[in-house]
């Protein structure tokens, strides 16, 4: 009884945070998109926040951004701005904010949201072209959008 | 990746002279001005390959589809050739119009479904698979017969319901990265996205020859990938949904040369 009732719970916030995280819904967004408080609780971790923004099944940043701290990782795009010295343009809650969902500070910008999880047009499941066959969860979790963060911050020009 | 020569000019055989860029045409003059063909932003290696038929892979499928041409099948006992005659004199300008509206049907047909009409409805044989391979060899064989002359779709009268259709498909962001055609290929063009430089998303060179696939592919395949790449459900291949969208990107292309089978990597 005990699993089913569990089973059924996790059916219902399927996607949604674990105890003590804001969920994708729950999710505060300041006027200018920017979001005040970690989403997990648990301090970032910079070094796996560098990983998941080289990796394409994450964050794939790269994909869109050049990155000289990453310089590393092949292949970067020329869709999004350079991405060194963010941390010096923006703070650690207007970072979140833009890794999040981009779309609360640029309106209509091209970078995808990252922790959203409905909403969508033709949601595929993952990248099979299928319909998906459970509810969506976000690109990253609470806690891979804390480690980008605290990798972002890093990036300073001096 | 090695960077292409956006400037390069492209001659096959050295006798077809083939428009990669020309002014974009009217009813998409107000987001951009030049058209470009996806070859020009391929490495030069890549563009090498499509100036001269022997290089070209995609022509050993187009040699296969002249055999397919005159081969009866199904239970009307006829071949192409056996209404279409030669294939050189019959098909000549007709890859330049699709997809193009049909009158008795009362619908827009692209050439893969004009053909999988006549296999069916004038030769009693079996339907081709949408982007099979006997599909892809057959329309590059008819659009070689029209490379060099300029795409000229119609997008008004009968067709133009379709083509608002595909229209506003090019411009949706779908699926979870929340893209759409236009956010790549006219936002983005001449970008580099990871490792692959963005085009205009053409396909005045279609059916090509991926070198990463070694084979033939249509739009509609092309199509697929590109949705699938959003994180979207994608549309099925033949389907209307598609044919709109294939009228309406064709349409960017309206006086770029047919350049089919063209190579890509
Ligand atoms: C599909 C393209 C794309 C991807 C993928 C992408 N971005 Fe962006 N990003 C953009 C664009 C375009 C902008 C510019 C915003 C605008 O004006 O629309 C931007 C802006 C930003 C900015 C603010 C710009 C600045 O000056 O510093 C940050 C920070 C950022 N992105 C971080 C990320 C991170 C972190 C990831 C991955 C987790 C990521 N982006 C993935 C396209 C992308
Ligand atoms: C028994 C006669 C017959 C056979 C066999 C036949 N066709 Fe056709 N084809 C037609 C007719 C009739 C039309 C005009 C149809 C229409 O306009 O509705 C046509 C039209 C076409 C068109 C469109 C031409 C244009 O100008 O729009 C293409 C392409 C075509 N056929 C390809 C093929 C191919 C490829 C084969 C063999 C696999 C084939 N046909 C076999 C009778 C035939
Ligand atoms: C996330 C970016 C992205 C989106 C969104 C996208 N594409 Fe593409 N597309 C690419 C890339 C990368 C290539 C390979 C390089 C090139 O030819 O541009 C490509 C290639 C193509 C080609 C082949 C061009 C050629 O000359 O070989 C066509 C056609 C095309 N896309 C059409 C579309 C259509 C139609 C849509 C919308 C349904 C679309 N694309 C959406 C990234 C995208």
């Amino acid at each position: 009884m005990k699993l089913t009732s569990l089973t059924l719970a996790a059916a219902l916030f399927g996607g949604a945070a674990l105890a003590g995280e804001v969920g994708p819904k729950e999710v505060a967004f300041t006027e200018d998109g920017a979001i005040e408080a970690s989403l997990t609780g648990t301090a970032g971790d910079a070094a796996n926040g560098a990983i998941i923004m080289g990796t394409k099944s994450k964050g794939n940043c790269v994909a869109c951004h050049e990155i000289t701290a990453l310089a590393d990782v092949p292949f970067h795009g020329e869709v999004g701005p350079l991405m060194d010295g963010a941390g010096d343009r923006w703070t650690e809650a207007e970072l979140r904010g833009l890794v999040a969902n981009a779309k609360m500070t640029f309106e209509g910008t091209m970078m995808p949201a990252f922790y959203k999880m409905d909403g969508f047009i033709r949601p595929g499941d993952a990248y099979t072209g299928k319909a998906p066959t459970e509810a969506l969860t976000p690109i990253l979790t609470a806690q891979e959008i804390e480690d980008v963060v605290a990798f972002l911050v890093t990036l300073k020009d001096e | 990746p090695a960077m292409a020569d956006e400037s390069a000019s492209l001659v096959v055989n050295g006798e077809i002279d083939m428009v990669t860029r020309t002014a974009a045409p009217a009813h998409i003059s107000d987001v951009m001005d030049e058209i470009n063909s996806g070859w020009l932003y391929r490495s030069d290696e890549t563009q090498a390959l499509q100036t001269d038929d022997f290089d070209n892979p995609g022509m050993i499928f187009v040699d296969q589809a002249l055999e397919t041409w005159d081969q009866v099948d199904g239970s009307e006992g006829k071949s192409c050739a056996s209404c279409h005659d030669d294939v050189e004199g019959s098909m000549a300008g007709v890859r330049a119009v699709y997809p193009k509206w049909n009158e008795t049907a009362g619908e827009v047909r692209t050439l893969a479904h004009q053909i999988n009409d006549c296999r069916e409805n004038q030769m009693g044989a079996e339907k081709w698979k949408y982007t099979g391979g006997k599909m892809t060899a057959m329309e590059a064989l008819i659009s070689v017969q029209s490379r060099g002359m300029p795409v000229n779709v119609a997008i008004d009268g009968p067709a133009q319901a379709t083509w608002e259709k595909g229209k506003e498909m090019y411009y949706t962001r779908t699926g979870q990265l929340e893209l759409s055609c236009a956010n790549c290929h006219e936002d983005n063009y001449g970008n580099m996205i990871r490792a692959d430089h963005l085009s205009q998303g053409q396909i005045n060179g279609f059916p090509v020859y991926r070198l990463k696939n070694t084979k033939l592919n249509n739009a509609h395949a092309r199509f697929k990938g590109c949705v699938r790449d959003t994180r979207a459900e994608t549309y099925k291949p033949g389907g209307s949904d598609f044919v709109a969208l294939e009228l309406y990107v064709a349409s960017r292309g309206n006086g770029l040369s047919v350049e089919a089978p063209s190579v890509r990597n």
